[in-house]
């Protein structure tokens, strides 16, 4: 039973391909496999106990079902058994806090980059800018906004909200946070594949919430300098994205439903 | 074994047995029997739930298909908001803690009614507004709330939130929230002054040992949110920006203020349910309570660290990522997992007895363990991060509540017979109970699996990819399944009307409730069993059979009992 505490480690250990996926899957950035190792460290240890406690209480339906009117003995206290399950707990407890914290660290660490994205999240839709370039997009709901990055850079993300609490998360980079009108949050992506990954809000804003969406483009080095190089006005642009912005609050969609496969 | 001091416990029959005063409509409206007062909170709580269900299987319509249209966007987002009220604040907290409990705790430790029966009656006045309050929200021009069940500033302001629904809800929050703090009183001091001769601390059930710790919990974290919404109220319409930037203000105030009550609520929620599956195993394994005291321990344990986990609901504000709030979390597996293992510990060796009651509770700890294991992963902020709003969260806390319902149900069927003198239907029962756990798993697992693959929640509609759709399909199922054991429930209380009668003790049950007749008297006991156990009944009919400590296997002489 002590073996179970340092399971979570080998498996972060273990390059992971062996064991289960456990319905998650790896991403696409450096922190989303970490996180998806810790899930398979999580989820062997959720396996291994919660058979346990299947199998016992299986045995005590078969084994003892009422077979008459007999009265059981009356065992109630079995202290070095109870000990037991109350020590080893504790110790998986700290074994899944020290992976925990591993992970954490390296996730929530914010190494020194060139590449910055302003990540602004409005009712209903997103404003992505690249500042020190020209280079700014803004979408709302349908219209799914895009945000390039380069991939195998750490790019640094600077999240706000301009009114409620907007949720960011990409599936495939296995992580979310929370856009907070009032304060500026900041975490690193480093992707490692190129593609288009879905996003969208997760933390209910509105009307509109089941619509925010956004889509996240990884590209090469050379392809994210060449479509920066493409926001060539930088006046025109920031005026479309203010336009396009201040009419957040009257915007009503043409189109309620999404079916544009976004995945 | 603790000396007591000896009264007499016969009392003598009165020769007029029922209470004398008015009767009927007149009867219900003042009175302020505990028993009363108890039944109407768990008609009024079940009626709730029904309500809650009913919305909660439009939204399982609403997303058999991606595109849904049996509600517009709006009316989605007043639909899980008022599901996700009506049972959490007005179904699974008033039914535990208002019904059950006020019915059965004062009879567990022998006590005539509650400490103040008239603050009884009026949490149960406040609990009814309050709750009518809520619901009429859906009758105003704006619609009921509509900002999820959680009220996150600054979308709950008056600015996106305009309308009187909104109000409603926050003025019968303020209500119930008010009935349930009367109601912590009441018990708190019920079980202090009110236990009878013998009646030890260590000696009463562990169910009213988990009201105890429950009813001090609510009075820890209830006044929090009786403040927050009062704040929350100010900040709409008397221009104060306690939580809006605009005014300096700070919205995440209001999310630490709500889980500072939200997450206690969770155990104030979970312990009274916890209880009555306790004593369910315990009875139909015709055992004691397998480590007793453990449980107990691990009970106020579970509260003790309840109060220091808030936070964990906040991991991806990015804002409070301490390593406390999820070390904190972590360690609340540990009690939980001894519930567990004490449970299995209470049937190993018995003569367990398949009754419906039985088969509910074994239903809750394998549901429950599904909620508590997932619940794990969520206390890790990395893995919190991944899957933070989407549809795995759903599918966790569903786990939980479902076993919640589940050892609620178990729960009526075990104490029904006690509070109405007639027992209900077992084989109606039975079918009940397996489409209610079945269900609860049809519908819960497909959500795990949607929400890994990132399907977030309160989506009036959802891009079109099969995967997800197969997956909301198979869990609406499940919701089918659930409604249906519903049906079958009120089936079985038409069925049963006064069909079968109880008798005192029905079960072989072990505590003091099942010592005096069903239903119990005006003021509960014509007479008391000696109290030298957690079980005096048990005792009482079966004198030879104490329970054996550890290590020893010779009958102590614990007392001399009286004939039957
Ligand atoms: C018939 C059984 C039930 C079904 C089919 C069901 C279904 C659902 C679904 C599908 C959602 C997610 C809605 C969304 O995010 O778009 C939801 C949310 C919720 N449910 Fe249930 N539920 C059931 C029972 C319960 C019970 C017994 C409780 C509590 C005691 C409960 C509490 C909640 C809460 C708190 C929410 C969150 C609401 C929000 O997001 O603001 N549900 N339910
Ligand atoms: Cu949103
Ligand atoms: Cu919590």
């Amino acid at each position: 039973m002590r073996r179970a505490a340092a399971l979570p480690l080998a498996a972060l250990a273990l390059s992971g391909c062996t064991v289960p996926t456990f319905g998650a899957s790896a991403g696409d950035t450096t922190s989303s496999r970490s996180v998806y190792h810790l899930w398979q460290g999580f989820s062997i240890g959720a396996a291994i106990i919660g058979t346990l406690v299947l199998v016992l209480l299986a045995w005590a339906i078969l084994r003892y079902r009422r077979k008459g009117d007999a009265i059981p003995t009356q065992y109630q206290y079995h202290i070095p058994l109870e000990l037991t399950y109350t020590i080893v707990p504790i110790l998986i407890v700290f074994g899944l806090f020290a992976a925990t914290m591993v992970v954490e660290n390296k996730e929530v660490a914010n190494p020194p980059t060139k590449v910055t994205i302003d990540v602004n999240a409005f009712q209903w839709g997103w404003k992505f800018s690249y500042p020190g370039t020209n280079a700014v997009v803004v979408g709302q709901t349908t219209q799914t906004p895009v945000m390039v990055m380069p991939v195998n850079t750490d790019v640094h993300i600077n999240l706000t909200s301009t009114d409620v609490i907007h949720g960011f998360y990409v599936k495939a980079f296995n992580f979310s946070r929370y856009a907070l009108p009032g304060i500026d949050n900041q975490f690193t992506f480093r992707a490692v594949n190129t593609g288009t990954f879905f996003g969208q809000c997760t933390q209910l804003c509105g009307l509109y919430h089941s619509l925010m969406f956004f889509k996240v483009k990884v590209v090469s080095a050379s392809a994210y300098q060449t479509w920066l190089a493409g926001f060539t006005n930088s006046a025109a642009a920031q005026a479309a994205a203010a336009a396009q912005a201040g009419q957040s609050a009257t915007y009503v969609p043409t189109k309620v439903t999404n079916s544009s496969g976004v995945k | 074994m603790t000396d007591v001091l000896e009264r007499p416990l016969h009392l003598e029959e009165p020769d007029h047995h029922e209470h004398h005063g008015p009767s009927g409509l007149l009867k219900w409206l003042t009175t302020t029997d505990h028993k009363v007062i108890g039944l109407s909170y768990t008609v009024t709580s079940v009626i709730l739930l029904v309500i809650g269900g009913a919305f909660a299987e439009i939204i399982r319509a609403q997303l058999a298909s991606p595109n849904g249209t049996l509600v517009s966007l709006a009316q989605y987002n007043e639909l899980f908001t008022m599901h996700g009220s009506v049972m959490i604040y007005l179904f699974a907290g008033p039914f535990a803690f208002g019904g059950l409990a006020n019915i059965i705790v004062p009879i567990q430790v022998g006590a005539p009614d509650m400490a103040f029966p008239r603050l009884n009656a009026l949490s149960y006045w406040l609990y009814l507004t309050g709750s009518i309050t809520m619901l009429l929200g859906f009758f105003t021009a704006g619609g009921a709330a509509n900002f999820g069940w959680v009220a996150y500033a600054p979308l709950s302001n008056s600015i996106n939130t305009p309308g009187a629904g909104a109000d409603l809800w926050i003025g019968g929050l303020l209500l119930t929230g008010f009935s349930a703090i009367f109601t912590g009183v009441n018990l708190v001091a019920t079980i202090f002054y009110l236990r009878a001769p013998g009646m030890t601390m260590f000696r009463m059930p562990i169910f009213t040992w988990n009201m105890l710790v429950t009813a001090i919990l609510i009075l820890l974290a209830f006044p929090v949110l009786t403040a927050g919404l009062i704040m929350l109220y100010a900040d709409r319409h008397f221009g104060t920006h306690i939580f809006s930037v605009a005014g300096g203000g700070v919205p995440v105030l209001w999310q630490h203020i709500f889980w500072f009550w939200g997450h206690p609520e969770v155990y104030i929620l979970a312990l009274p349910f916890f209880g009555m599956a306790t004593e369910i195993f315990a009875v139909f394994s015709r055992k004691p309570v397998f480590g007793y005291k453990g449980m107990i321990f691990a009970t106020i344990t579970i509260a003790a660290l309840s109060l220091g986990v808030w936070a964990h609901h906040m991991f991806t504000t990015g804002v409070v990522l301490l390593p406390f709030f999820s070390i904190m979390s972590l360690l609340i597996a540990v009690p939980t997992g001894i519930k567990i293992f004490n449970w299995i510990g209470t049937m190993w060796r018995g003569q367990v007895w398949f009754s419906t009651a039985m088969l509910m509770a074994i239903g809750f700890l394998v549901t429950f363990l599904v909620g508590g294991l997932t619940g794990v992963y969520l206390a890790s902020p990395p893995l919190d991060f991944f899957t933070h709003d989407t549809y795995f969260v759903v599918a966790h806390f569903h786990s939980v509540v479902m076993a919640l319902v589940l050892a609620g149900m178990g729960g009526l069927y075990y104490w029904g017979p006690k509070v109405t003198g007639y027992m209900l239907n077992e084989r109606i029962g039975k079918i009940q109970f397996w489409f209610l756990f079945v269900g609860t798993q049809v519908f819960t697992m497909p959500l795990y699996l949607v929400g890994l693959r990132g399907m977030p929640r309160r989506m009036a509609i959802y891009p079109h990819d099969p995967q997800w759709k197969f997956l909301n399909d198979v869990s609406s199922l499940g919701a089918v399944l659930i409604g249906i054991s519903t049906i079958l429930f009120v089936v079985n209380l038409v069925v049963s009307w006064k069909k079968y009668p109880a008798g005192d003790n029905p079960w072989d049950a072990q505590t003091l409730e099942w010592f005096t007749t069903s239903p119990p008297p005006h003021h509960n006991f014509y007479r008391l069993p000696p109290i030298r156990s957690e079980r005096p009944t048990w005792d009482y009919n079966h004198p030879e059979h104490h329970a054996v400590p550890h290590g020893q296997h010779v009958e102590p002489v614990l007392t001399t009992g009286e004939s039957k």
